[in-house]
């Protein structure tokens, strides 16, 4: 069970982590700055596992992998949001941080909701409001680099393959 | 099939008669780059997957722009990360501070990138290729470490949504101005996982580098590329400058796209983007009375030489307003040069100017002009989000370099038409 910090449309990289701090790659030390500049509470009051809401176009924004590290770094379990901008998206996949597109769960999730998500039924459980929202389904493609454990993964599976340059 | 000017292109890349939105294509790149933020977690990313050799020194671009010259100890040592790579690996197109400048700006302008490419680079901005007729698009820095790697990436096809312009432009209307006004129609999402295609009579008059202005902000509307397909005027620009032959790839007759917008430019008068996004855009005269403290022309977005120059043109002879603060900093140092030449440089510091070595500096709210609180900047960037460019409490305008300039004379955001047409010639 996780708690839900619910924001609008638009959350852009910029909020996510202010450039300033793009000094490291470190997930802890980006996660310290997580979000100040959107909502200061959400540093001082979350907990390990809590869980990030957002409508349209979450991720908006420059291409820095920070920001889903950040993200991960300040202990958020994943991202849920009705739309997201495709880089982020893609980061976020790469570096195994759980990004769930669902419309339904963005709209009916409000802040400081009971979250649980059902991944084998590809579900989201609002506890609080007794609902359950629908995620939706990866691309089979993006689906194999998640399995394989993110992108480096997979290119390590390859290079023992030669199946590139080494 | 009748196929988009991006599936065109990812089709023929890929190896594929045909390509659909939705189908997910492997695709060889013709080049990769990395910057000074996102090269260092990419080299530790390749490094650690035990990859040896980048696929083709001569395809991998590492353009340090962002923190440089060293903003801090931190940034130094990301900076340490990336020199050394650089060197083992033999980069050719490696461009460290005071050799290079911004990426976006110096890859077209050095013919490093030509039409027809395959692009990915880790910034969001990599789009500003399309300008070109390249396919190009960001990525992040795991993105990038694998097709250091392996010379390929991944691509889900986008739907296609085509933007046909037609019309004279006016006075003082630019790139900046045609692209501020799109975000504002179709909004910062409107195009999001979709490719953007600007064609029509008012793109085949519009200079190259007003289009590389246009395809830069694709991405604050969401894209994943913006392509003007290539012309005459674009082989015009490759002449004596494309580091490698080119392709022209145009879009069939009949092709499907998701959305068609018709937009007549004479009707537009100078944009200004409202705090804090791109798509809060006004026709100039909506902006009312708003003083501003800080002006900034620069950017990979406008810091090229036409914009440095229009800027100029409306400065020369004049100073910057008592309680306004300019900073100017040409995207490149071939910009830079030029506009030393031309006597540019000259006409900003007499007006009381902060001119810089090329780097995204204030942009990003990095260092050389990070704003504080409750402060208004003018700027002729791309984001004006919350804290983009300094204090969260911060309000950030988006505009063209004619507009910055007038701003800056008079210290308020002003109509550059208010300077008589001598006063502002180029």
């Amino acid at each position: 069970m996780a708690r839900a910090w619910k924001y609008g449309d638009n959350v852009d990289t910029d909020v996510i982590i202010p450039a300033r701090y793009l000094v490291t790659g470190d997930p802890a030390a980006l996660g310290r700055h997580c979000l100040e500049n959107l909502d200061p509470q959400f540093l001082q009051e979350k907990t390990d596992g809590d869980v990030l809401v957002g409508g349209r176009n979450f991720g908006c924004g420059s291409s820095r992998e920070h920001a889903p590290l950040a993200i991960k770094g300040a202990g958020v379990s994943c991202v849920i949001a009705e739309s997201f901008a495709r880089i982020f998206f893609r980061n976020a996949i790469n570096i195994g941080l759980r990004v769930y597109e669902s419309p339904a769960a963005a709209r009916g999730i409000q802040m400081g909701d009971e979250i649980e998500v059902d991944e084998a039924q590809s579900a989201i459980l609002n506890r609080t409001r007794g609902e359950r929202y629908e995620i939706v389904p990866l691309p089979p493609f993006v689906q194999e680099i998640v399995a394989a454990g993110g992108l480096m993964a997979k290119l390590r599976q390859e290079l023992a393959r030669g199946g590139a340059a080494s | 099939m009748a196929m988009t000017l991006a599936e065109k292109m990812l089709a023929d890349r890929s190896g594929l008669a045909e390509v659909r939105p939705g189908q997910i294509v492997e695709t060889p790149v013709d080049l990769v780059m990395g910057n000074d933020i996102t090269a260092p977690i990419a080299i530790r990313e390749f490094e650690a997957a035990g990859a040896k050799k980048v696929f083709d020194p001569g395809r991998v671009a590492m353009v340090m722009s962002h923190f440089v010259p060293a903003k801090d100890i931190n940034s130094a040592d990301q900076t340490q990360i990336m020199r050394r790579f650089a060197r083992e690996q033999a980069i050719t197109h490696y461009y460290p501070e005071g050799t290079g400048g911004i990426e976006h700006t110096l890859l077209p302008e050095r013919g490093i990138v030509v039409p027809g490419d395959i692009v990915i680079g880790a910034d969001s901005h990599t789009c500003t290729y399309g300008g070109l007729g390249a396919f190009a698009t960001g990525v992040g820095s795991t993105d990038l470490a694998y097709a250091m790697a392996t010379g390929r990436t991944w691509f889900k096809v986008p739907e296609s949504m085509r933007f046909t312009y037609y019309g004279r432009r006016r006075p003082f209307v630019t790139g900046k101005d045609l692209i501020l006004h799109t975000i504002k129609t179709i909004g910062d999402d409107g195009a999001l996982y979709r490719a953007m295609e600007f064609t029509g009579e008012a793109i085949r008059d519009l200079p190259m580098e007003d289009r590389l202005t246009m395809s830069n902000m694709t991405i604050e509307a969401g894209g994943k590329v913006g392509i003007v397909p290539t012309d005459d005027l674009t082989l015009r620009y490759e002449e004596g400058r494309a580091l490698r032959p080119w392709r022209v790839y145009a879009a069939d007759p009949g092709a499907t796209y998701v959305e068609e917008y018709e937009i007549d430019v004479s009707q537009l008068e100078p944009q200004v983007a409202f705090p804090s996004l791109p798509s809060l855009t006004r026709g100039i005269s909506d902006v009312g009375d708003v003083a501003i403290d800080q002006v900034f022309i620069g950017s990979c977005t406008n810091g090229r030489l036409s914009d440095l120059r229009v800027a100029a043109a409306i400065l020369r002879g004049k100073q910057v307003h008592p309680e306004t603060r300019l900073i100017v900093i040409p995207a490149t140092q071939d910009v830079y040069k030029a506009a030393l030449r031309e006597g540019l440089i000259e006409v900003f510091v007499e007006a009381g100017a902060s001119v810089s070595t090329s780097t995204c500096g204030p942009c990003l709210g990095g260092h050389m002009g990070v704003l504080g609180k409750g402060e208004r900047c003018l700027s002729t960037s791309n984001r004006n989000y919350v804290g983009r460019m300094g204090d969260r409490e911060a309000e950030v305008f988006l505009a063209s370099p004619a507009v910055a300039a007038a701003t800056a004379v008079r210290g308020r955001i002003t109509d550059p038409r208010e300077f008589s047409p001598k006063e502002a010639a180029v």
